[in-house]
């Protein structure tokens, strides 16, 4: 065993061990814990809780890397992924949180009609889906590449420790370890991106030194055939236009995803579904600040690494690495001409955007414990997303499908638990089998997840709060026409359905079709809504209750 | 600030009061919000795609402005909209006597 096996291990088995005894010490016994931990969350906990639930595995793994090869327009993911907590907090949170059940089906169920439920329970079981998966497969990754295990073994392992946590604990159990994951993958970030920053410009603050070094990265990127950092619309084909609407719909989607709205239900009170936001993006941005750091610090690091060498007098780390194939050197070539991080471009050097997080200590030249806690970063970040995102569909499977479709009356609260778990069992056995074999649509986690949540939640919802008179057939051909057009424009644009892939229209990427989708479902919900009869004074009713805190007699009494 | 002061020793039944002051509960709220949204949607899309050519023109600690924008600025934005927002509704709910700071979540 190496060095660094021994501290991966190390950290890897001590996290895992402090995950297990959070879990074992809250595990739940009542329905309303299981599924929103009695609405008993600390803001600051819940703060932590929903930024490790939101930073997936590839946050933490691709997210610089592919930030250091987009350069500029790696701010889609920057913005896209923080601004969507903006919407959160001022739009949805404090009202959904106000009206305080379960589930978000339950919530357009109650405010609309029961076959809007239905068909909100689906879209949040198939979005949640793709997003699990590439979450099990990441943190296979993680312990293939660091370990040396198999991919397989990875994936139950990391399922094994999941189950045991959510399964016992529920909401609850989920919400504690992931303070504890969040600790762990920050940590694990943060400690490479500072020693780098200080190591290249004497400054630690990566977030404000890595301005200093842009000018020669673009001089040095041009050397090795790549677009300049700095250059706006270089990094994506479809230019501003694209670059716009995939911002736009990677912030609806974010406002739009089940597994993120769901977290505001679990605070005390209202105020403290808003103040949650305001930790959530707190804990989120330190590590997206950093990343673009991270991204730019690495790619010059490795280009100056690299120039003006031969394959047999490249650096280390590049050896080390060439064995897990994220690296491909072209033996003939004399020296390093081209770099690229495109499998097919032909270059010189080939580096996968993994390797720029993942060999970071390496590159940066820190100890070996450093590469261990990274490993066990990477694993806290794909194994809290993954269990957050287990809870919506085990709670869509049984809150809201079988109790509302099979057995509709008589449920007990022990009966309404046990199908629950028996629901998270399942959910989590399938991801391990997709996990191993993932789906070709799930590389397109991106698109498909934030594209089907955008155009289809995030309207249904935005408009269920604030407009009084919009009712449940407009929902439901507004929900319907966002999922039929946007995933009409994935299928003809992507091949992972197993059609071809078209060009795209009017430069429109499958990316940020999420945004028009949305709009359509907007005008269809407004249209349909304004030719049919309003909704009955009981739900108008419900829509005013939830704008407010509490009520007033609540207060005095 | 008077709000919550003369509703406790009048005897008003509270469906005919109930009306006015969640009417501009609800509008202070929506102007708020939309000024906030209105900031968002020019830090993030406004500087940091719109007008990111012409702004990255202007350097500043290396960093071309529309690039810091794209990248750093508009996170910090976010997140400065996010904190006014919840202070600002606490300061609007102790107005109209509806603040839950000090329970354990008063309406269920």
């Amino acid at each position: 065993m190496t060095e660094t096996q021994f501290w991966t291990f190390f950290f890897i088995i001590l996290t895992f061990g402090i995950y297990i005894i959070i879990a074992w010490r809250s595990r739940v016994k009542e329905t309303k814990e299981f599924y929103v931990a009695s609405q008993g969350v600390p803001t600051l906990a819940n703060g932590a809780a929903i930024a490790a639930d939101w930073m997936s595995a590839a946050s933490f793994i691709g997210m610089a890397g592919l930030i250091a090869f987009l350069g500029s327009d790696g701010s889609v993911y920057l913005m896209g992924w923080t601004g969507g907590y903006v919407l959160l907090a001022l739009l949805l949170a404090p009202y959904l949180r106000k009206w305080g059940k379960f589930t978000v089906p339950e919530f357009v169920g109650d405010r609309y009609s029961e076959s809007v439920r239905l068909v909100a329970a689906i879209c949040a079981i198939v979005v949640s889906f793709t997003y699990v998966v590439g979450q099990m497969a990441g943190g296979g990754i993680v312990f293939s590449r660091f370990l040396g295990l198999s991919i397989e073994w990875g994936v139950v392992l990391v399922a094994v420790v999941i189950f045991f946590y959510a399964v016992l604990g529920g909401m609850k159990g989920i919400t504690y370890t992931q303070v504890a994951q969040y600790t762990v993958l920050i940590i694990a970030y943060l400690i490479p991106a500072f020693a780098v920053a200080y190591q290249t410009t004497g400054i630690p603050i990566p977030q404000i030194s890595y301005g200093q070094i842009l000018s020669e990265l673009d001089a040095l990127s041009a050397e090795f055939g790549l677009s300049a950092f700095t250059e706006a619309f270089a990094g994506r084909a479809g230019g501003q236009v694209d670059v716009f609407l995939v911002t736009l719909s990677l912030m609806l989607g974010t406002a739009g995803l089940p597994h993120v709205i769901i977290r505001f239900y679990t605070t005390k009170t209202v105020r403290g579904a808003r103040y949650s936001a305001f930790w959530a993006l707190f804990f989120i941005s330190l590590l997206y600040l950093t990343a673009p750091a991270v991204g730019a610090f690495t790619k010059l690091n490795l280009l100056q690494g690299v120039q003006g060498q031969s394959p047999d007098t490249l650096p280390n780390w590049i050896n080390t690495w060439g064995a897990t194939g994220l690296v491909t050197v072209n033996e003939d070539a004399e020296t390093i001409q081209t770099v690229s991080n495109i499998a097919t471009s032909g270059a010189d050097l080939i580096v996968n955007n993994d390797i720029l997080v993942l060999a970071s200590p390496e590159i940066g030249g820190l100890p070996a414990p450093i590469v261990g806690l990274m490993a066990a970063g990477g694993m806290a970040a794909a194994m809290s997303t993954a269990a957050g995102l287990l809870l919506v569909i085990s709670s869509a499977a049984s809150h809201d499908l079988y109790f509302r479709v099979i057995k509709k009356t008589g449920a007990t609260d022990k009966e309404q638990m046990l199908v629950g778990r028996i629901a998270m069992a399942v959910a989590i056995l399938v991801a391990i089998w997709a996990g191993i074999n993932p789906p070709a649509f799930v590389a397109q986690v991106v698109a498909f997840a934030f594209g089907l949540a955008a155009s289809t939640f995030f309207p249904i919802l935005i408009l269920g709060i604030f407009w009084k008179k919009a009712n449940g057939p407009g929902a439901t051909a507004g929900m319907l026409s966002g999922l039929v057009f946007t995933s009409t424009y994935m299928i003809y644009t992507l091949e992972v359905f197993g059609t071809g892939a078209n060009d795209h229209i009017l430069n429109v990427s499958p990316e940020g079709i999420g945004a028009v989708g949305a709009a359509v479902n907007f005008i269809v919900t407004v249209v349909v809504s304004k030719l049919t009869a309003p909704p009955s004074q009981v739900v108008q009713e419900m829509v005013e209750e939830i704008r407010y805190p509490q009520t007033r007699a609540a207060a005095r009494s | 600030m008077s709000d919550v002061a003369h509703e406790g020793n009048s005897g008003v039944p509270p469906e005919a009061e109930d009306i006015s002051w969640r009417q501009r509960y609800w509008k202070k709220n929506l102007r708020l919000m939309l000024v906030l949204l209105a900031v968002w949607f020019t830090v993030s899309f406004g500087f940091g795609i719109l007008l990111i050519e012409p702004l990255n023109n202007i350097v500043i600690f290396g960093f071309p402005l529309g690039l810091w924008f794209a990248q750093q600025g508009s996170v910090y934005t976010f997140l400065i909209l996010i904190l006014v927002y919840a202070l600002w509704m606490d300061k609007i709910d102790d107005e109209f006597g509806v603040a839950e700071r000090n329970d354990e979540g008063g309406y269920k």
